[in-house]
């Protein structure tokens, strides 16, 4: 005869910890904090001087876009940006590979830039205003010098994680130096000097901003200051979005910058 | 080309790893290198092949590369060290690119490899996509690229399963019998070493000394799994290693 046994399935225990993508959630939230701040504002739960309605900055973003003075601000900002950046990304990245590359080289200057890096750079922007002018000049500069620090700290960090295992093949197929690091070291580090690039551009548009509203007649930054100045909360967030906006697009260039250059990635 | 190592010894901090070993790799024979972990075998092996340099003793090579080597002494290493953001012919080209061979010399000498390791069909395949096995092949298709005088295999197979492990003997048997190639092969595996070996070098645990040198005399090509002769080989191995393996398994456990 058999006997009743006692049966159960056997609980499912493992699962979680691993990221999934899950589409459309973060945008979901923007849209739903949106409508919350719409809503409170118009119920009126959300005072007027606490924040703005929505569609009110939308609609100055769209009478800036109308008027033409939505693109006299963005060209000069997005100059600033792209040239003070381009500057600093280039000596940043070029010395940090090597300081990737060179012991004494290392030696030297990890302390000094350890020493840079804490450094609030728009403190010194009197001092660029001296050293580079008034203009353009000091605004590159401080852009320029704000993302050097970050990028030379994450591209000797992608340098020295390049797989030595790699650079022994090089070594032991009798690669000459020059081609161990260009098609070796430098692709290798590409991922981690990329991922730094995020960082970096991130601290470019917070020093833009900074060194616009030092002096400058057009920009973003000085937008926001005049619309502070007068308590234009309007117009302040109209700013706002633009920065985030384009905070949004720089990490999206270089997320498909990833795309292209890294497919060799799993 | 031969080569000869003479007297080679080797400390790590004052601990020595190798101790006094004097070893000739003839020209035309795989010469397999035997020994339980931590003997030093893989140390020797970048000694003989220049990574690394010896305390005491030297490596000669005596006579003249082949005509045509690029790189005479010639690593296949057991994590297989492919570029991952250059495809397989990519992998290969690398290693061509600093002759300043024509183009046309590369194409030809890297289709002639992909040829003789039946890797043709992946030529265009990233790293990523290949399975171990295949990616040991493109390892051996790179380093047969440079026309060695002596191959230096590091526990070539020890990353892979053993059916691949299996496949990748027979291809090695065969790119051998087709054309006899010099080799210099570390590994732990003993099975391995009684297949490829024409000479099977045993060394002690640390500090690594020579134990015994085998010699097999059988032809690659005859040697298969389970062959009396090779399995008696097998033992005799395994009784010499047998003591030194548990000496060394529990040095580690004490360290």
């Amino acid at each position: 005869m058999r006997e009743t046994v006692n049966e159960s399935p056997v609980p499912f225990r493992g699962g979680g910890f691993r990221p999934i993508p899950v589409r459309g959630a973060g945008l979901g939230l923007f849209v739903l904090l949106i409508l919350l701040i719409e809503w409170g504002t118009r119920a009126g739960w959300i005072s007027k001087l606490t924040l703005p309605r929505p569609s009110d900055v939308a609609a100055t973003l769209a009478q800036l876009y109308k008027t033409g003075l939505l693109w006299e601000h963005m060209v000069p900002s997005l100059t600033r940006l792209a040239v003070g950046s381009a500057l600093g990304i280039t000596a940043g990245i070029g010395i940090g590979v090597l300081i990737g590359l060179f012991s004494l080289i290392r030696a030297g200057l990890i302390p000094l830039v350890a020493a840079l890096f804490p450094i609030p750079k728009i403190a010194l922007l009197p001092l660029f205003v001296i050293w580079f002018g008034i203009d353009e000049g000091s605004k590159y500069a401080l852009i320029a010098f704000g993302t050097f620090t970050p990028t030379v700290v994450s591209t000797y960090g992608a340098v020295d994680n390049v797989d030595r295992t790699l650079i022994r093949m090089g070594q032991s197929f009798g690669l000459k130096w020059w081609s161990i690091v260009r098609k070796i070291v430098l692709p290798g580090a590409l991922p981690g000097i990329l991922s730094g690039l995020r960082i970096s551009l991130s601290i470019g548009i917070i020093l833009l901003v900074a060194a616009e509203m030092l002096g400058a007649q057009h920009g973003i930054g000085a937008y926001i200051l005049e619309a502070g100045s007068l308590y234009d909360l309007e117009r302040l967030f109209a700013g706002v979005v633009i920065l985030s906006a384009l905070g949004v697009l720089t990490s999206t260039l270089i997320g498909l910058a990833e795309k292209r250059l890294l497919v060799w990635r799993n | 080309m031969d080569l000869r190592i003479e007297n080679l010894t080797h400390r790590y901090g004052g601990m020595a790893v190798l101790s006094d070993i004097d070893l000739t790799i003839p020209e035309g024979r795989i010469v397999c290198i035997v020994g339980p972990s931590g003997c030093g075998k893989s140390t020797l092996l970048r000694m003989i092949g220049g990574l690394e340099r010896a305390d005491e003793g030297t490596v000669l090579q005596q006579g003249t590369p082949p005509a045509g080597c690029l790189n005479p002494l010639t690593y296949v290493f057991q994590d297989f060290a492919l570029l991952p953001w250059r495809n397989v012919a990519g992998n290969i080209a690398l290693v061509l690119e600093d002759h300043g061979l024509p183009r046309n010399d590369q194409h030809r000498i890297i289709a002639d490899v992909l040829a003789r390791t039946s890797l043709t069909d992946f030529a265009r395949a990233l790293p990523r996509q290949l399975s171990g096995g295949m990616k040991q092949r493109v390892a051996i298709a790179r380093a047969l690229a440079v026309n060695p005088a002596v191959m230096l295999l590091d526990e070539p197979l020890s990353a892979l399963d053993a059916q691949t492990r299996e496949l990748l003997m027979d291809d090695l048997v065969q790119l051998w019998t087709r054309q006899p190639f010099t080799a210099v092969y570390v590994t732990h595996n003993l099975a391995e070493a009684v297949r490829l070996g024409h000479r099977i070098v045993v060394l002690s645990r640390r500090p690594g000394k020579i134990r015994e040198i085998v010699e097999i005399d059988m032809p690659l090509q005859d040697r298969h799994a389970g062959d009396d002769t090779l399995d008696a080989h097998q033992a005799h191995l395994w009784q010499l290693m047998r003591q030194e393996a548990e000496a060394a398994d529990k040095e580690l456990a004490n360290a």
